[in-house]
C-alpha cells in the first residue's frame, strides 16, 4: 500500500518534472525540415549535406534538406516567416545575398526579418587560375592587368554576390582595372576556367579544394593560411586588406519562440564543434566560423556596413 | 575496371536496390511534379549508412528510372512528366489517342534502355577524354545552341514556323521575369513580389500541357483515348520488332543524347529535340512524323535516358554537375568522403566503377520493371471513367505544382499559364515552344551577356560571336533548320504551278 502510494507520488514528481523541463527548455518532435533557398551542388547545399549525418547521431532525428531556388534566394527567404516556428523547419541563410538583395529593392522580406542563430562557416574569397596559367602570382596578374586594362577577364558566380564584390573591392586596391564576368553559381564559373574563356576566376578556396592539381590559387582571404593550402599566402600577406568571403548560416522563422531559437543555437554550436566535422569542413576548402544567436546582431551590422557601403561605391544599390 | 568490380555491383543488395531504385524513380517521374531531383533529394540521408557504391547504385538508379517514368504521362496525357520528355509528347499522345498507348508505353521502355546503356557505356569507357566536350563549350556556344533548340521547336511542334517562333519568344519574355539568373536585376514584376521567383518550368509545363487537356476533356464526350476492343495483352514483340527495325536511329539518338548530356545545363529536353529532329531529316517519305510515328518516340526516349550517363561524366571528371539529380549525387559523394573531380577515377575508382556498373545494371533491371508498370499505368489510364480521371489529373497538377517549392503563388501561374495556353491553342501556338523558350531563355540570355562582356574586353566582339568553329558549326545547323522547311515548300509550290 505505502509502496503504491510512493509509485504514484514518485510518478506525480516525474510528470511534473517533464512538465517543467517542456516549458523551460525546447524539444524537437520529429524530423526536422532543412530548407535551401538554392538548388542542389552549391556550397551552401554541401555544407549542409556535411551537418545531416552530425545532427542525426548527436540528436536523434532526421534533418530532411529540401530545396526551393527563385528570386537568387529571395524566394524561400520571404516565405521563411509564414512557416511555423515551432523549431521543425529552419532555412539557410547566406551573406551577402540578405543584405544586398532586399536593399536593391522589394523582395518580400529585410534583413532584419530574419531570425539568423547561427553563422557556422564562410568560403573564403580566391583568386584561382588554371595550372598552365601564366600567372604564378598574385603580382603577375596584377602587373598584366597593368599594362592591359580591362582585358584580364575574371569569371564569378553571378552579380552583386561575394565573388562580385571582392572582385570591385580587389580593382581598387590594386589599383587595377579587370572585367568580371558574371556566372551561374560556382560550377559555371569554375567550367570557363578549366575551358579557357576567362583567364582567372573570383572564387572560394572551396573551388581549389575540388579541382585539386588542375587548378593554382594566387591568394586566400583569410586572416591566417588556409591549413589546406600551406603554400597559398592571404591577400593581407601581400599587402591587401582583404578578408572574408560567402558567409552562411541558419534561419528560423520570426515567430519562433526564444526557447527554440537557443537550443537550435546550441545544436548547431555542438555539430560546429565536434572536430570530425570541422576536419571534414577543412578538407573541403570551407573555414568555419562560430557565430551564436548571443552574437549575431553584433556580426550582422557590422557585415552589413561593410557590404552596403562596397555595394553603393560600386552602383549596385542606391 | 576489373571484373572484381562488377561483382561487387552483383551483390544480392545492390540488386535490390536498383530495382527498387528503378520502381520508385518510375513512379516518381512518371507524376508531372515530382521530379528525381526531389527523389534523390529524400533519400540522401538513407544512404549515409550504406557504403558508398550500394547509395550510389540506388541515387543512379532513381534517375535513369524517373527519366524513363517522364515518358508515362507525356504518351498518356499529353504532359511530359519531366522535361525531358517534351518532344515524346509529339508522337506519343498521337499514338495513345489511337489506341496504341500499350504499344507506345513499350516502346518508350525499349528505347529507354537501349540509351541509357549506351550513355552509361560511355560513362565506363570514354569518360576522361568526353569530358573535354563540355570544356570545350563556352558562353558562346551555349548561346548559339539554345538558339538552335528554338530553331528545332519552332520548326517541329506545329506546322507554322512563324506560330513556333512566336511561341519561343514569347517562352523567352517569360523567362525574364523575376530575379536574372547573372545580373541580379529584379524584372519585370511590376512590383509585386508574387513574380519574384519567376516563372518555373516545372509549373509552366503542368500548365501550359496539363490543363488544355484536362478542359478538352471536359469539353467533348469522346473518351480519353480510344481503346480496341479485342483485348491484346501483349505488345512487347511488335515493340521489339519496331525497336529493331530502328537500331541505327536508336544508336544516332543515344549517341546524340550522350554527347548533349555532357554539357552542364543543356539538358535532356534539348538531347531528345535534337534527336527528335534528325530522326525526322533521316526519316523515310512514308513515315509520318507527329502524328504517332514510333520512330519519333524511339528517338527521343532514347536520347533523354542517354543524358544520365553522359551528365555524370563532368559530374565525376571535373566535379562540375551536369543537372541537379548530378549536383545531389555529387553531394551524397563528398559526404561519404569520396573526393570528385580529376583526382577520382585514381583515387576512388572502386566506388566509381561499382557505381557505373551498378547504374548499368539498374538500366537492364528497367526493361522488366518498365514494361510492367507500363502495362500497368496504361491500363488504369485507359479504363478510369472520365469523371475520375479529370478530377484526380486535376487534383495532381495542383499538388505537382505547389510541392516544388512550397509556394501558392506557382499555383495561380501554372493556372493562369493553362487557360492562357489552352487559348491560344485554338489558334494554332502550341506549348511546346513556350515550355522551350522558357527553358532555353535564360541559357541563351547568359551566354549573350557573358560572351558580349568577354568579347568587349578583348575587344573582339564579331569573332567572339561567330569566329569560334563549334559555334560557326551550331550557326549552320540553324540557319539549316530555319530555311529547308522554306525551301521545299517553294519548290512544291513551283511544282504545282508549273504542273497547272
Amino acid at each position: 500500500m505505502l509502496k503504491r502510494t510512493f509509485l504514484k507520488i514518485a510518478t506525480a514528481f516525474a510528470v511534473t518534472a517533464t512538465l517543467t523541463t517542456g516549458s523551460s527548455a525546447a524539444e524537437l518532435t520529429g524530423p526536422v525540415n532543412y530548407i535551401i533557398p538554392f538548388g542542389p551542388g552549391g556550397e551552401s547545399d554541401i555544407s549542409a549535406r556535411f551537418q545531416q549525418p552530425f545532427f542525426k547521431d548527436k540528436f536523434g532525428q532526421d534533418m530532411v534538406i529540401s530545396y526551393q531556388p527563385g528570386g537568387g534566394g529571395a524566394v524561400g527567404w520571404a516565405s521563411l516567416n509564414g512557416l511555423s516556428g515551432d523549431g521543425q523547419t529552419i532555412m539557410g541563410v547566406n551573406l551577402p545575398h540578405i543584405i544586398i538583395k532586399p536593399a536593391q529593392k522589394d523582395v518580400g522580406f529585410t534583413t532584419e526579418d530574419l531570425n539568423v542563430f547561427h553563422m557556422f562557416h564562410y568560403t573564403p574569397d580566391a583568386i584561382i587560375v588554371k595550372a598552365d596559367s601564366p600567372y604564378q602570382t598574385l603580382d603577375d596578374l596584377i602587373q598584366d592587368a597593368k599594362a592591359n586594362p580591362a582585358q584580364v577577364t575574371m569569371s564569378g558566380s553571378g552579380k552583386a554576390t561575394a565573388n562580385h564584390l571582392a572582385h570591385i573591392k580587389f580593382d581598387k586596391m590594386a589599383d587595377i582595372q579587370t572585367t568580371y564576368v558574371p556566372f551561374k553559381g560556382t560550377g559555371a564559373a569554375v567550367t570557363a576556367l578549366l575551358g579557357n574563356q576567362v583567364k582567372a576566376e573570383w572564387g572560394y578556396s572551396t573551388v581549389a579544394a575540388t579541382q585539386g592539381e588542375e587548378v593554382r590559387m594566387l591568394a586566400v582571404a583569410m586572416e591566417e593560411r588556409h591549413p589546406l593550402f600551406p603554400d597559398v599566402p592571404t591577400f593581407k600577406e601581400l599587402g591587401y586588406d582583404m578578408v572574408g568571403g560567402a558567409y552562411r548560416g541558419i534561419a528560423l522563422p520570426k515567430s519562433a519562440s526564444a526557447e527554440v531559437t537557443k537550443m537550435w543555437s546550441d545544436m548547431i554550436a555542438e555539430i560546429n564543434n565536434d572536430p570530425a566535422f570541422r576536419q571534414q569542413m577543412l578538407d573541403n576548402g570551407f573555414a568555419m566560423l562560430d557565430i551564436e544567436a548571443d552574437g549575431m546582431a553584433d556580426f550582422m551590422a557590422a557585415r552589413s556596413e561593410e557590404y552596403l557601403g562596397d555595394a553603393r561605391e560600386a552602383g549596385l544599390i542606391e | 575496371m576489373e571484373l572484381g568490380h562488377f561483382l561487387s555491383a552483383l551483390t544480392p543488395f545492390n540488386l535490390l536496390l536498383a530495382l527498387f531504385g528503378v520502381v520508385a524513380g518510375t513512379i516518381v517521374g512518371s507524376i508531372p511534379g515530382l521530379t528525381a531531383t526531389m527523389a534523390l533529394a529524400v533519400l540522401v540521408p538513407v544512404t549515409f549508412s550504406m557504403d558508398p557504391a550500394s547509395a550510389l547504385i540506388l541515387l543512379g538508379a532513381i534517375y535513369t528510372g524517373a527519366i524513363y517514368g517522364g515518358a508515362y504521362a507525356a504518351i498518356l496525357l499529353n504532359t511530359p512528366g519531366t522535361p525531358s520528355a517534351i518532344a515524346t509528347t509529339f508522337d506519343g499522345y498521337p499514338m495513345a489517342k489511337r489506341g496504341d498507348g500499350d504499344l507506345a508505353v513499350a516502346l518508350a521502355c525499349f528505347a529507354s534502355v537501349i540509351g541509357g546503356l549506351i550513355g552509361a557505356f560511355s560513362l565506363l569507357f570514354l569518360a576522361p577524354p568526353l569530358s573535354r566536350v563540355a570544356l570545350a563549350f563556352g558562353p558562346i556556344e551555349y548561346f548559339w545552341l539554345s538558339i538552335f533548340g528554338l530553331s528545332l521547336i519552332a520548326s517541329l511542334s506545329t506546322g507554322n514556323l512563324m506560330k513556333g517562333l512566336a511561341g519561343g519568344a514569347f517562352g523567352m519574355l517569360l523567362s525574364t521575369v523575376g530575379v536574372a539568373e547573372v545580373s541580379a536585376d529584379i524584372r519585370l514584376t511590376f512590383g509585386s513580389q508574387m513574380l519574384v521567383g519567376g516563372f518555373g518550368v516545372i509549373g509552366a509545363l503542368i500548365g501550359l500541357y496539363c490543363i488544355p487537356v484536362l478542359i478538352d476533356l471536359v469539353a467533348t464526350p469522346d473518351r480519353h483515348l480510344k481503346i480496341e476492343e479485342d483485348v491484346r495483352s501483349v505488345r512487347i514483340g511488335e515493340a521489339f520488332r519496331i525497336a529493331m527495325r530502328s537500331k541505327f536511329n536508336l544508336v544516332r539518338s543515344s549517341v546524340i543524347g550522350t554527347l548533349i548530356g555532357i554539357l552542364p545545363g543543356a539538358g535532356g529536353s534539348v538531347a531528345g529535340l535534337v534527336a527528335y529532329s534528325e530522326a525526322k531529316r533521316a526519316g523515310k517519305a512514308h513515315q509520318r512524323f507527329g502524328e504517332g510515328e514510333p520512330d519519333g518516340i524511339l528517338a527521343t526516349e532514347s536520347a533523354n535516358n542517354a543524358t544520365v550517363g553522359g551528365g555524370f561524366i563532368p559530374t565525376l571528371v571535373l566535379g562540375i554537375p551536369g543537372t541537379p539529380p548530378d549536383a545531389i549525387v555529387l553531394g551524397a559523394l563528398l559526404v561519404q568522403g569520396v573526393r570528385t573531380g580529376p583526382t577520382m577515377f585514381s583515387q576512388s575508382g572502386s566506388i566509381v566503377y561499382t557505381f557505373i556498373y551498378g547504374l548499368l545494371i539498374a538500366t537492364v533491371l528497367m526493361l522488366p520493371a518498365g514494361l510492367l508498370i507500363g502495362r500497368y499505368a496504361y491500363k488504369s489510364i485507359v479504363n478510369i471513367p472520365k469523371a475520375v480521371l479529370v478530377p484526380m489529373v486535376a487534383f495532381m497538377t495542383i499538388i505537382g505544382t505547389f510541392s516544388i517549392r512550397n509556394s501558392v503563388t506557382d499555383v495561380l501561374l501554372m493556372l493562369g499559364l493553362g487557360v492562357f495556353g489552352w487559348v491560344v491553342g485554338r489558334f494554332g501556338f502550341a506549348a511546346s515552344p513556350i515550355v522551350l523558350g522558357l527553358i532555353l531563355g535564360p541559357i541563351a540570355e547568359q551566354g549573350f551577356v557573358q560572351g558580349w562582356t568577354i568579347g568587349a574586353a578583348t575587344n573582339n566582339l564579331v569573332g567572339m560571336f561567330f569566329g569560334r568553329p563549334i559555334s560557326q558549326g551550331i550557326i549552320a545547323f540553324t540557319l539549316m533548320t530555319l530555311l529547308l522547311p522554306l525551301y521545299t515548300a517553294r519548290r512544291r509550290r513551283r511544282k504545282a504551278t508549273e504542273q497547272s
